[in-house]
């Protein structure tokens, strides 16, 4: 197993995973890169290698999920082997948007998050057939509000504006305002029962109902096409549209292989890897919609193993990752909300995108204030050398030899981190640092923390906010 | 402007979702009115009225009360051309001043590139919030953003004094720009360089501040507390920014349960935050601009209002000659646009006004283009 391998396979556990401590790298780099992606495109129950039963028993609310239900995804996001799964689910959270702020049941988002997972990497129509029917968002678009004599467009326009097509490509308007009408007509009647106020008696999960009276059985005319339309029929016309293809593709390349411009310019804005993306559409119509089939094509591309460190980590990511490499919450114990206020504070919350269009990405999660919270967070954890896996780290770089020289230790550690890689100057700036009392002998009581701060650096870094 | 004359602050409150202009300033005595709004209605007894034909929501009465003392500019059917009724089109439009095409820089940083074009203070602007809003953003502008200004610093973790120390000045170093390196790293680079310098100073603002005023506990209004403490501490900061989260006044649904409780929050803290200024005698120097992405549609939906156009924004101050600008849009079936608002003011007077009026800021190159200024300054 070459150098290259595991760099490749850091590189794969970043994008389709959380990141990796480097013992797993190996471990999957053994297996070889195209079973490894297999693996990862296929979860099972026996995949996952984690104890939720140990989860449960701490963790009592996870009986029933009327709450902890953030704690429960960000358990699994940090403990399950079956990362893909993990990292689909938040990739569809960011497009299928509902938030907590407004739903104010974890039992129901509890129940969509589910629906996301066995649904995640299967057929893109019944993803939205289901999300249509997902009693979270039915309440927080407001479709259970859209009656046959009042429509309420809000789930009809996101649908088509968020959801499937956008508003343009290419220049072009993709759909009408008159479309987004008809669009809800078609919904109307596809409700919710059991969405009642948490007092006196608790949350229970609210059910998807369909209700034929309320239902506008009239003739509607959407895009083009004339009939009397239920919901079905309209995401039937939706996942045909070259739209659709195009909007799902520039979403997976954003999310996996480089930062694209965000969604609301996506009308003007050309796509800037056009053989990929018509790689993926292609894939999408030779499919049948099959989004497992989508990321089987582009995990293997060359285009994704060759562009490396071109996205932004967001702060979920930032903030399990952080977590992964450390070793920390590999089980549970008090103190878990604390890593909810962070990745508040670093701009994304789960359960809670700030709005319908999901969190923007890219260089959008870095400003003044965020950059800060970041980097003070990743420092205080690598540099502290009570955690397993610093612990490791500094254990493999003490049995590199007795002795290390100013460049062994900084490349040590880059490559210990997933095989990092710095500019030039910063790299010679900190193998400066290193060396500034010469050669570093590791069988001292202060090599752990003066390893640590090497780290520290490393991922105070612009390089390490990059994926 | 005379020499002894503190120099002019703008605060920017933006109210993400949409509230509904219809109920927030509200034609109260316009038949029409309680046609179109058979559940949302509020009757003409609750409403704060200003004359006979308008008035404030009455979850208002704070702002309603600034107005009385003629420091509120209520700018009526205020919108933009060819409205588009997705949220973040429409906030973008207002970020970047840019109806036509979509452009990544916002007016007010390029507004803030004229204020300090040698960017000799890194804090001429500051943000409070989860995210810079595009509306501060252009090349070459440093904007401090802050989530929560007790706790703002670099690498805080790191105990030792000495290797702190040495630790920042190696990030320091490590955040210079290299030529070359792209825009999204320059970006980065500048952004580290400018949180670095500037949590050093925005550090000092809440340990020299005291008040007898105490905010909401909401995090808008401990935004605007820390907005109040930076112009405390006159750090020379021009342009503060804040707001609420997308989404919040986005009443699709139980309009009339969440309006009352954003529009107390808000105007509760806009109170509290002249208070506090004028209790530090600070009030003067500051002029606030309280908007939306659009309106919403005239006829309810239920419990709730749909995307709609045409709205109305606040101007609030001391130095603000309050009243009603505008005209407020007819409520006439044929003269709506689609069931919505027909704005008649373009938002980008309202800016221009405050731009040149307000900031003595050159607005053309700014907003690319004359607009119609109005009188809202004293």
């Amino acid at each position: 197993m070459s150098d290259n391998d595991i760099a490749l396979m850091a590189h794969l556990m970043r994008r389709a995973g959380f990141g990796a401590q480097y013992s797993e790298l190996e471990e999957r780099a053994a297996k070889g890169y195209e079973a490894t992606v297999e693996e990862l495109l296929n979860p099972s129950e026996d995949t996952h290698r984690m104890d939720l039963d140990l989860g449960e028993r701490y963790f009592l609310e996870w009986n029933h999920f009327v709450r902890c239900v953030p704690e429960y995804i960000a358990f699994r996001m940090i403990n399950s082997y079956s990362q893909l799964e993990e990292k689909m689910v938040l990739f569809w959270h960011g497009i299928l948007c509902t938030a907590d702020s407004k739903t104010q049941s974890y039992v129901t988002s509890h129940q969509e998050w589910e629906m996301l997972r066995r649904c995640c990497m299967g057929n893109f129509k019944d993803l939205l057939i289901e999300i249509s029917k997902d009693p979270a968002m039915i309440y927080f678009l407001d479709n259970c509000l859209s009656h046959k004599e009042a429509i309420n467009e809000n789930y009809g326009r996101e649908l088509l504006e968020l959801f499937s097509m956008g508003v343009g490509m290419d220049g072009e308007f993709n759909y009408t305002e008159d479309d987004v009408k008809e669009c809800a007509r078609a919904f109307t009647g596809w409700s919710i029962a059991n969405n009642i106020p948490g007092q006196p008696y608790g949350r229970y999960p609210a059910q998807f109902v369909y209700n034929p009276g309320d239902h506008d059985e009239g003739e509607k005319t959407f895009l083009g096409h004339t009939g009397n339309f239920d919901g079905e029929d309209i995401i039937d016309i939706i996942v045909k549209q070259p739209a659709t293809a195009r909007f799902l593709s520039r979403h997976l390349y954003n999310f996996f292989v480089a930062d694209e411009a965000q969604v609301p310019a996506w009308m003007d804005t050309p796509v800037q890897d056009p053989e990929t993306i018509q790689m993926l559409e292609e894939e999408y119509f030779r499919s049948g919609y099959d989004i497992r089939s989508m990321l089987r094509v582009l995990l293997n591309s060359d285009a994704f193993k060759n562009t490396r460190f071109s996205r932004i980590k967001g702060p979920i990511e930032t903030v399990i990752g952080t977590l992964r490499l450390v070793g920390d919450w590999s089980y549970p114990k008090p103190g878990f909300e604390s890593i909810f206020e962070e990745m508040k504070h670093m701009g994304q919350e789960i359960l809670n995108p700030p709005s319908v269009e999901g969190w923007h990405t890219g260089k959008e999660w870095i400003d003044g204030g965020t950059l800060v919270r970041r980097i003070n967070f990743i420092a205080d954890y690598v540099g502290d050398v009570s955690y397993p896996g610093v612990q490791d780290l500094v254990q493999t770089l003490i049995a590199e030899g007795a002795t290390l020289t100013p460049k062994e230790l900084v490349d040590g550690c880059l490559r210990l981190l997933g095989h990092y890689e710095l500019s030039m100057e910063n790299y010679n700036m900190l193998v400066e640092h290193a060396g500034k009392n010469g050669d570093i002998s590791t069988n001292t009581k202060g090599f752990p923390g003066e390893a640590a701060q090497i780290l520290q650096m490393i991922v105070a870094t612009k390089e390490y906010l990059y994926a | 402007m005379t020499t002894n004359k503190k120099d002019p602050v703008l605060v920017i409150l933006q109210m993400s979702g949409a509230y509904d202009a219809l109920n927030t300033f509200i034609p109260y005595s316009d038949p029409h009115y309680a046609d179109y709004r058979q559940v949302l209605r509020i009757p003409p007894e609750e409403v704060l009225a200003v004359d006979d034909k308008v008035g404030f929501h009455p979850a208002m009465a704070p702002i309603k009360n600034m107005y009385d003392q003629g420091k509120v500019a209520v700018l009526q059917g205020i919108g933009y051309p060819n409205p588009i009724r997705s949220h973040f089109r429409s906030m973008d439009i207002w970020h970047t001043a840019e109806p036509d095409k979509m452009i990544t820089d916002g007016w007010l940083g390029r507004a803030i590139r004229d204020l300090d074009p040698d960017k000799e203070n890194i804090l001429t602007a500051v943000n409070f919030g989860r995210g810079l809003p595009r509306a501060l953003a252009a090349p070459g502008v440093s904007v401090a953003s802050v989530g929560d200004l007790d706790s703002y610093g670099v690498l805080t973790g790191i105990e030792d004094k000495q290797d702190r120390t040495q630790a920042l000045d190696i990030f320091g170093r490590m955040y210079s720009p290299m030529i070359g390196s792209g825009a999204v790293n320059d970006y980065l680079s500048q952004t580290g360089l400018d949180a670095l310098k500037g949590a050093d100073i925005l550090s000092t603002a809440p340990k020299t501040y005291s008040s007898s005023v105490e905010y909401g506990g909401s995090p808008f209004a401990q935004w605007l507390k820390n907005i109040a403490q930076v112009h405390i501490a006159g750090f020379g900061t021009r342009v503060l920014y804040t707001g609420v989260n997308p989404g919040t006044f986005d009443t699709h649904a139980n309009e009339n349960i969440t309006m009352p409780k954003l529009w107390g929050d808000v105007s509760n803290a806009v109170s509290d935050f002249y208070e506090d200024l004028k209790e530090h005698h600070a009030n003067e120097e500051v002029v606030m601009l309280m908007f939306t992405e659009f309106g919403r549609r005239v006829q309810e939906n239920g419990s709730g209002t749909d995307h709609g156009s045409g709205s109305v924004a606040f101007v609030i101050g001391d130095s603000v000659k309050g009243g009603l600008y505008g005209e407020y849009p007819s409520l006439e079936p044929d003269k709506l646009d689609q069931g919505d608002l027909q704005w008649n003011n373009d938002f980008r007077g309202t800016y221009a006004t405050l731009l040149e009026k307000w900031m003595g800021v050159d607005a053309n190159p700014v907003l690319g283009g004359q607009f119609e200024q109005f009188d809202f300054i004293k």
